[in-house]
């Protein structure tokens, strides 16, 4: 049967809506495509436009959900909590101060079990006041139990939001899809639509087990004892042990259907017989990917890493990956002040018991929007390729002096 | 990669002409890029928007310093700011001004045109006559300049992104394509 709808999908391929489009609307399609129920949001720049898409469609009918307006983020994200436990598709989107403002609900989401999809514009953190790009925002709230998607393309963007219903109500965990600030939330693009026909099929309606049901009332997290609340902590645990497979299994079916793969939580691009590798994530991407070809022609063995998921961590993959290297780059486009880049820790920590292991340089760069260009990855290369081992355990990379 | 710069005053509409090249070029069968210079938008002030255009898919994802061509919506920014800035040796740039290409003194190395776009967008009734929106006027006249891609592409994308006066723009678009012409001739 998988065969049969495979081959119907790809007879559709070309079908396939093309549209140019900016990050923020791409994120409004993906939550339209998915049939997203309930939409509650609070616009903040740079994510006013997925919003604003949003309202449109629902005041079009384009999309049949209930938009609900609300006052601020943390009534935002309370909106989509409740409308989630009564077993409704929910979505939302935000940015930087907004995000932090939710950070109590984020927690609730995630540890209430509810499987909402928000949309996060990766901003700098304020003050001083900026509006500009970094990861700082999202990377802060890793530990609140959400899947993190850092998104390449505005291509991405659609087919994560998408994604992320699948994998979200099926582990029952919140899924955040992250984007830079303008390098993707402002910057127009062709994207593809996929068939709305196609994409029914393959992500029927969330019907959860157990929901808010005036006939049927239940309680939602209630007060746990200590003799419950740690088991119930493991299943959050186990429920990303399932969606570290389960990102994998669905980047496969989506490129079954729609001819589109992101390589699941990680993809190596130009790795084989790499000695250096160059790892980061979000639009940096884009722009190593024509530094490291530019490299391989000059002969020297260079590859990329793209970090797409950071929680579930890639950690099988990012062993299997980096340990044979001798030497890795990490670009951060954040910090966590007193340690260091944030992807930089996780990476160290996963290569930490293995004997065979890289030298790591740490490079912080691109904070609150500074541009990462080709000549700064290129420049960041080079440092690599001219030392033994970093000078300091975070190299601060085009800081003015 | 084909990259422009257009360089404006915020309510001129930079931003939109930049996504409306994007949409055009794509209707041709090429991929494009459009995006604003990453600032805090404010009426009247100094306002950049870019495009790429490529034959593949295009992954560089950082703003735009070294263009092939530069649009110039209001010839006080030749004064003011830096316009010219990064323009590729033998690059083109095309002022929105009914003044001689002289007077803005532009080094040899570039290839440089004025066009009165202020007087197209008034005719058609595009914005007001202090403060005429140039931006697709001027795009008629770059289509035509550059030979970047077709005016029938151009004219479909504006009639599926402009909302209002959509019928005036496309015909100020083919007016400006035409008088270009006649100009260089």
């Amino acid at each position: 049967m998988n065969k049969q709808r495979t081959q119907l999908a790809k007879k559709d391929l070309g079908a396939d809506k093309m549209v140019v489009i900016e990050g923020t609307h791409s994120a409004s399609y993906g939550a339209m495509l998915a049939r997203a129920e309930v939409i509650a949001a609070y616009p903040i720049t740079p994510q006013t436009g997925v919003v604003e898409k949003l309202s449109e469609m629902c005041a079009s009918g384009e999309l049949r959900a209930k938009f609900i307006k609300v006052e601020s983020e943390h009534s935002a994200m309370a909106c989509c909590i409740g409308a989630s436990a009564a077993g409704a598709r929910s979505f939302t989107a935000t940015s930087a101060q907004g995000l932090a403002l939710m950070h109590e609900l984020l927690h609730w989401a995630a540890n209430g079990r509810h499987p909402v999809v928000m949309a996060n514009i990766n901003r700098a953190m304020a003050p001083p006041w900026t509006i500009w790009a970094d990861q700082t925002d999202s990377l802060s709230q890793r530990d609140t139990g959400w899947i993190q998607f850092y998104c390449e393309s505005n291509q991405e963007i659609l087919d994560t939001v998408i994604q992320s219903f699948k994998i979200g109500e099926k582990v029952l965990l919140p899924c955040m899809i992250n984007m830079d600030a303008f390098f993707l939330s402002h910057t127009s693009e062709p994207v593809a639509l996929p068939q709305q026909e196609a994409l029914d099929e393959w992500l029927p309606p969330f019907n959860p087990a157990l929901k808010l049901d005036i006939n049927e009332p239940h309680t939602f997290g209630g007060l746990t004892r200590p003799d419950a609340y740690m088991e119930l902590r493991y299943k959050i645990q186990e429920a990303m042990d399932r969606a570290y497979d389960l990102i994998k299994k669905v980047d496969k079916e989506y490129f079954e259907l729609f001819g589109r793969s992101y390589g699941g939580l990680v993809e190596a691009y130009n790795c084989e017989d790499a000695e250096i590798a160059l790892v980061t994530s979000g639009t940096a991407v884009g722009t190593a990917r024509i530094v490291v070809d530019d490299f391989r022609k000059r002969g020297i063995p260079v590859g990329l890493i793209k970090v797409r998921v950071i929680r579930p961590f890639p950690y099988k993959e990012i062993r299997d990956l980096l340990s044979p290297m001798t030497k890795v780059a990490i670009v951060d486009r954040n910090i966590s002040f007193g340690c260091g880049g944030i992807f930089s820790q996780e990476i160290r920590a996963s290569l930490f018991n293995y004997t065979s292991k890289p030298i790591i340089f740490n490079f912080v760069a691109g904070l609150g929007g500074r541009d990462i260009t080709p000549t700064v990855l290129g420049d960041i290369i080079n440092y690599v390729l001219t030392r033994n081992t970093p000078e300091s355990d975070i190299i601060w990379f085009g800081l003015k002096k | 990669m084909i990259e422009i710069r257009m360089h404006g005053r915020g309510g001129q509409g930079a931003a939109i002409a930049c996504k409306i090249l994007a949409l055009a070029v794509f209707k041709e069968g090429k991929y494009a890029q459009s995006f604003p210079a990453f600032g805090v938008e404010r009426r009247g002030a100094p306002v950049v928007a870019y495009t790429r255009i490529d034959t593949k898919p295009i992954q560089l994802r950082c703003e735009i310093y070294e263009p092939d061509h530069i649009i110039v919506l209001d010839p006080t920014l030749m004064l003011s700011t830096n316009v010219i800035g990064g323009l590729k040796k033998g690059g083109t740039i095309l002022i929105n001004s009914n003044l001689a290409e002289s007077f803005f003194k532009i080094p040899e190395e570039f290839r440089s045109k004025c066009f009165d776009a202020n007087t197209i967008a008034v005719k058609y009734h595009l914005g007001t006559k202090t403060i005429p929106i140039v931006n697709t006027a001027i795009l008629g006249a770059f289509v035509k300049y550059t030979g970047v891609l077709s005016i029938d592409k151009l004219s479909e994308a504006i009639e599926e992104t402009v909302p209002s006066r959509t019928k005036e723009n496309v015909e100020a678009v083919r007016e400006s394509y035409d008088l270009l012409t006649q100009q260089t001739k």
